[in-house]
């Protein structure tokens, strides 16, 4: 781990300078300090950022470009005609010779020139790493005697300090943003190449999903079929069971918590509520596919159904049972957000409890808990785990939930997990189901965040 | 006024009798019974579920042994008696390994049954002898009564996983073998101990081989990545967006931002490091730093909603105190609010880090679920991670590995509570209330 090393030298060499820095200010300031615009340690810490940060920086752009200039400085020093016209072929002949570089032990068999290029490899590492401790000491400490020098009892240090604090500050906050965009540009670009292969309306409307190319041309299925509707289906269907389980439960265990639960009860549920909200979903996915699976399987054959082993009902209850404390935790906040005087209006005019629940609060609550529901239909589709374990791999265009179905997750995951190259229309499509769930998930989010902020502000 | 007294009001007078009174109170208790209901399906599902967990996992922390008189027979180990280390290493141990069962059955000749006679013992058996006579090559010569481990399929037999009742086709081992199993246990040869295996090696294709701990180890130093990436930014935005940040359209955006990726699903994270970390940056895959960068990514905005929470709960009038005695506004942030909500920040990163303990679905995308069978030394290493070595132990067809499956499974739960137990601790013992 050179890099690492570097880092922390750098790190070592601005703790210096800060030292170098506050024992500067010490000397100007005079006996008593009185003069001195800030304390001590600002002054340290004003030289040590001068050392550090440009320090940090050239060393970041030094690892951005060191291996490019080496690769072509290796390859010039080829012996000619050795170096292929085909950039995918020089790619090869680059990982070849780093390969050669840090092998432990030469092959017998290598080519000799490919070893002498690996042993002008490593040594040209070698100067590079040295050439970089060179300049990385030498901008640390131009930094550091320039900003030393600067020191005076007048000189603001704790303004400027701050100043580049509060900088750094902003920049991380515009990190949440600039994941947002990568994860849209990686997810668009690599889309729009599947499209260029795929026509849109394919993928869109088509009925067959089979997603294996073929490595020949001339084998059996070799076109591959990208129509995208079952796995539509599949998600739909797989929701709209794990909503059917889920939001009746959560609501209900939502209602007895807020209105009918002592407090002794609620201690006791709303741990085991938060147990059921922590644990793992590869857990939840292995619950499924071993025990309820066979069980619902056991359980259609012994009243004559024919259920499959990997059905969509299995999957689409354990993920029922896995939203069920978050639809509980939404409906339980909104509800008691439900002023108490509306329950106690409809109290005195003579209602029970489950009367002023079923007519004052649920409907008063009804825009909250549908965004909770929405926020839980979202969370069910890019679900992933449930249903890679427990449902199938079959893209069967079918709504019987006795049926294997597959998801978009699980054909993402599918796609992608193994060897894989990165131009076959078989896994830019992950990108593209990738890209389709993103946006789905995004508007629903919206909406129902939208919901149950403007929700909430009418009630406080 | 003529009008009301030709026209008599439509008064809808409540229905007051006693039978109606009946029914909206019969309707009360089931509301009320619908609601325990429902908790008590919850609940039963949560305990059906770490029931059989625990049920088909317990039996992966022992092992079924058999102890066997074994002959270090200095013929087969060293026969020129030079006590090489080199020569030592390099004997057929599983020659011994077989020799000592055959010394035990010696009226099984045929070569078949000879076969199916070493298959009772695990697959490592000669290493484990190996090791024993490298350590203490005075032992060569001699008979020493070794407990070896059995064959995964033995274990299973042991431990009642494998049913005697079905067909001799529809088991894994055969009668034979059956047979002599039962005259191992006749003899008190067979005996149960922890399974150190379990705890101390990585994968293997072989269930008595595998263990948790490169998994566990990978675990370990992705959380170090993801914990030294998430904890700082996370903290650092949300002091912005809580103490500093001007109200405008861009930190808007920001707010709304972050509030949607919390939502976003984990494996569309997993995409964006396969396009970007392992195709654009060309970071390594199936490296534990790629799997911290992703995870970092997906914690941020769940440590940043606590904190801000944390952050909330100060009292303005601690900022207002130290603004008095002329602090400037970023010393009173880091001198005073920030640890005064630490409490509440640490808790919502140990929250965070610990869903991100349990996320699988991004890490298939970034390679991380090779079969690798070492320990990862560094942040660079080949790795997997507790829960995706969870999946992968569930597709193995073998049945030895279902009990691996819930053993890990239980490893994962128990390092969850721990952390969370740190949490509630953490909570109860630190935070103030205003």
């Amino acid at each position: 781990m050179p890099n690492v090393t570097f880092l922390v030298a750098t790190l070592l060499l601005a703790t210096v300078a800060f030292v170098i820095g506050r024992r500067r200010a010490v000397e100007v300031g005079g006996p008593r300090r009185r003069d001195l615009h800030s304390l001590p340690s600002y002054y340290g810490l004003y030289v040590a950022l001068w050392c550090g940060i440009p320090a940090l920086a050239v060393g970041a752009l030094w690892m951005m470009f060191e291996p490019g200039i080496v690769d072509s400085l290796v390859l010039d020093a080829l012996p000619a005609g050795m170096v292929p016209a085909d950039p995918h072929q020089v790619s090869f002949l680059q990982t070849a010779i780093r390969r050669l570089a840090n092998a432990a032990v030469i092959p017998s068999d290598a080519d000799p020139a490919l070893i002498a290029a690996a042993a002008h490899y490593n040594s040209l590492q070698q100067t590079a790493s040295l050439a970089l401790a060179a300049v990385l000491l030498a901008v640390g400490i131009v930094g550091l005697v320039w900003a030393r020098s600067h020191i005076s009892p007048a000189m603001r240090a704790r303004n400027r300090v701050e100043k580049l604090i509060m900088i750094a500050l902003f920049v991380c906050s515009c990190l949440s943003v600039l994941t947002t965009i990568a994860i849209v540009l990686s997810l668009i670009f690599e889309s729009i190449r599947f499209f260029q292969a795929v026509p849109i309306t394919d993928f869109l409307f088509g009925l067959e999903w089979s997603p294996q190319t073929a490595m020949r041309a001339d084998q059996v299925g070799s076109s591959g079929a990208f129509g995208a509707v079952p796995l539509f289906l599949g998600t739909a269907l797989i929701t709209a069971i794990s909503i059917v389980v889920a939001v009746p439960i959560g609501l209900f265990v939502a209602i007895y918590l807020a209105d009918y639960a002592s407090p002794r009860a609620r201690a006791v549920v709303k741990p085991l509520l938060e147990i059921l909200a922590g644990i793992p979903t590869v857990v939840f996915g292995f619950f499924a596919a071993l025990t309820v699976a066979p069980f619902l399987r056991g359980l259609g054959g012994s009243i004559g159904l024919d259920v499959a082993s990997e059905s969509a009902l299995a999957a689409g209850v354990v993920m029922g049972i896995m939203i069920v404390p978050f639809v509980s935790s939404l409906s339980d906040d909104v509800m008691n957000a439900v002023p108490q005087s509306l329950r106690d209006g409809s109290a005195a005019l003579g209602a029970t409890k489950s009367e002023t629940i079923r007519q004052v609060v649920v409907p008063a609550a009804l825009p909250g808990i549908v965004g909770g529901v929405l926020l839980a239909v979202s969370r069910a589709i890019g679900e992933t785990m449930i249903v890679v374990m427990a449902a199938g791999l079959a893209a069967n265009l079918t709504v019987n939930p006795l049926e294997a179905v597959t998801t978009v997750t699980v054909q993402i995951a599918t796609l992608l997990v193994g060897d894989q190259e990165f131009d076959s229309p078989k896994t830019l499509a992950a990108f593209a189901l990738g890209l389709l769930l993103f946006c789905v998930t995004l508007v629903l989010n919206l909406v129902a965040l939208h919901v149950v902020r403007k929700y909430r502000e009418k009630y406080d | 006024m003529t009008d009301l007294a030709v026209r008599p009001m439509a008064l809808r007078r409540p229905d007051l009798s006693a039978t109606r009174l009946r029914r909206r109170y019969a309707a009360e208790r089931r509301f009320r019974f619908y609601g325990i209901l429902a908790v008590a399906v919850a609940a039963g599902m949560l305990g059906l579920l770490l029931g059989s967990i625990l049920y088909k996992g317990y039996s992966a922390f022992y092992r079924t042994e058999i102890a066997l008189p074994v002959n270090f027979d200095p013929a087969v180990i060293d026969p020129a008696g030079t006590r090489d280390p080199a020569v030592i290493a390099a004997a057929d141990y599983a020659k011994i390994a077989r020799d000592s069962l055959n010394a035990r059955f010696p009226d099984v000749s045929s070569r078949a049954d000879r076969r199916a006679l070493s298959q009772l013992l695990a697959a490592g058996t000669d290493l484990r002898l190996r090791a024993i006579a490298m350590k203490n090559p005075a032992i060569i010569g001699t008979t020493a009564t070794v407990e070896l481990a059995a064959s995964d399929d033995v274990d299973m037999l042991m431990k009642g996983r494998i049913s005697r009742a079905v067909g001799e086709a529809d088991r894994t081992l055969t009668d034979k073998q059956l047979a002599w199993m039962d005259e191992l246990e006749a003899d008190g040869l067979v005996a149960y101990s922890l399974n150190t295996t379990f705890f101390t090696a990585g994968d293997s294709r072989e269930p008595e081989e595998a263990g948790v701990l490169g998994a566990f180890i990978g675990s370990i130093l992705t959380m170090l990545v993801t914990l030294a990436l998430a904890f700082p930014l996370a903290v650092a935005t949300a002091v912005y967006l809580e103490e500093f940040a001007p109200k405008n359209r861009w930190t808007d955006l920001i707010e709304v931002n972050i509030n949607n990726l919390a939502a976003v699903p984990s494996i569309v994270f997993g995409l964006l490091g396969l396009a970007i970390f392992l195709g654009f940056f060309g970071l390594p895959r199936s490296a534990p730093v790629v799997g911290g960068l992703v995870l970092a990514l997906m914690t941020l905005p769940t440590i940043i909603i606590a904190t801000r929470a944390s952050l909330k709960a100060v009292p303005p009038s601690i900022r207002e105190a130290a603004y008095g005695v002329g602090a400037s506004s970023l010393q009173v942030v880091t001198h005073h609010v920030v640890p005064l909500a630490l409490p509440g920040i640490l808790t919502g990163t140990i929250i965070g880090m610990a869903r991100a303990l349990g996320e699988t679905a991004p890490l298939l995308m970034i390679g991380m679920v090779a079969f690798i069978v070492d320990v990862p030394k560094g942040f660079t290493d080949a790795a997997t991670v507790l829960p995706v070595q969870v999946y992968l132990w569930a597709d193995s067809p073998e049945r030895g590995f279902v009990e691996k499956t819930s053993g890990a499974i239980i490893v994962l739960l128990v390092t969850l509570i721990l952390m969370n137990g740190i949490a509630v601790f953490l909570r109860r013992r630190f935070e103030r209330r205003w």
